[in-house]
């Protein structure tokens, strides 16, 4: 009863704290420019994931209150990024999203409850994003890119590459995912003349060539902050059990 | 290598891939890519009306980059105090 108590503090805390400056901007699909059929299926399509999340956070807090911290830090790390418009080699620009350190440390579904806190709140402040495409965001940010570094790291740890570059390239793949995705959501819903691929080309040279620069950064950034969390946070590294 | 010599390598140069098209492109405009979807929607599917508006937006461009800031130094400030708190435990970490 106490633990459970807590844990519902804990989350109270964690929505209060970030909720109120949750004004990220990530270059997501913009209000209204998905159909409704396409909002309502992403929507869906994000509500296993977001139930698994919950299931996973909450079996990890209860084992290990002190994770919370380092959920906490990952969230953090998240909106410093998504705030940090940067600029582009294609001329334009765009931003990192953050959420692969969480995916790494805390498995591939928990960020999708971070990143639709995030997402939720910058739609309704900031008009980035919004409420109609926020299962489709969701779905690119919080679930497709955190799969995709999750994967990542575990492959290439696998592979015995030393754990500075597995977070690397964790967190590079990561964001592209994202952005790979945003670009195939837009296709499926806005295809040219009827032709997906050619409007998926279209949105990936946008999307996509933007973000590789980008991408680069936020694997630097990543392999920076998990080094310090390395050593000097082993033990909730090891309550995490991430090395398994 | 130290850690922090390291990192502040890894933080040079994820720092030079940022400032770098300021100065490759002098003409960009570097619009956001959000923006620039936006108008390939409109030329691809000429009739397309957004459905839904956003349901309030930051009053100015100064008001949205404050808005940027406070989340940046929200962030950075939690980010802070979290690995601070973790460095300074020396006996854990010295075994």
């Amino acid at each position: 009863m106490k633990t459970k108590k807590r844990l519902w503090g804990m989350w109270l805390t964690f929505i209060l704290v970030f909720g109120i400056n949750l004004t990220a901007n990530a270059m997501h699909i913009m209000e209204g420019f998905l159909s409704p059929a396409w909002s309502i299926t992403w929507g869906v399509v994000c509500v296993p994931f977001l139930i698994a999340a919950f299931v996973s956070l909450k079996k990890k807090f209860e084992k290990e209150p002190k994770s919370f911290v380092l959920l906490a830090l990952c969230g953090a790390f998240a909106f410093v990024l998504s705030a940090l418009k940067i600029p582009s080699l294609m001329g334009s620009c765009s931003h990192p999203t953050g959420v692969a350190l969480g995916a790494i440390l805390f498995g591939p579904f928990a960020m999708s409850l971070v990143s639709l806190i995030v997402l939720l709140f910058q739609a309704i402040l900031l008009a980035h994003g919004g409420i109609t495409t926020l299962g489709a965001n969701n779905f690119s940010m919080g679930i497709a890119g955190p799969i995709v570094s999750f994967v990542v790291f575990k492959g290439l740890k696998k592979a015995k590459l030393s754990t500075g570059l597995s977070v690397f390239f964790a967190a590079l793949l990561g964001d592209l995912a994202t952005y790979v995705v945003t670009a195939v959501q837009l296709a499926l819903a806005h295809p040219e003349n009827g032709n997906i691929l050619a409007s998926l080309i279209k949105f990936l040279s946008i999307f996509a060539l933007t973000q590789i620069p980008l991408a680069v950064c936020e694997g630097l950034v990543t392999v920076v902050v998990f080094g310090i969390i390395e050593k000097y946070g082993k033990r909730e590294l090891k309550a995490l059990n991430i090395f398994q | 290598m130290k850690l922090w010599q390291k990192n502040i390598i890894l933080l040079v140069i994820a720092a030079a891939i940022c400032l770098l098209p300021l100065f490759l492109l002098k003409d960009a405009e570097f619009a956001g890519a959000d923006g620039m979807a936006e108008e390939a929607i409109t030329e691809i599917d000429e009739g397309y009306k957004p459905w839904f508006t956003p349901l309030s937006e930051p009053a100015s461009g100064e008001i949205e980059s404050l808005l940027f800031c406070v989340q940046a130094a929200a962030g950075a400030g939690v980010i802070g105090f979290i690995l601070g708190r973790m460095t300074a435990r020396k006996n854990e970490n010295n075994e």
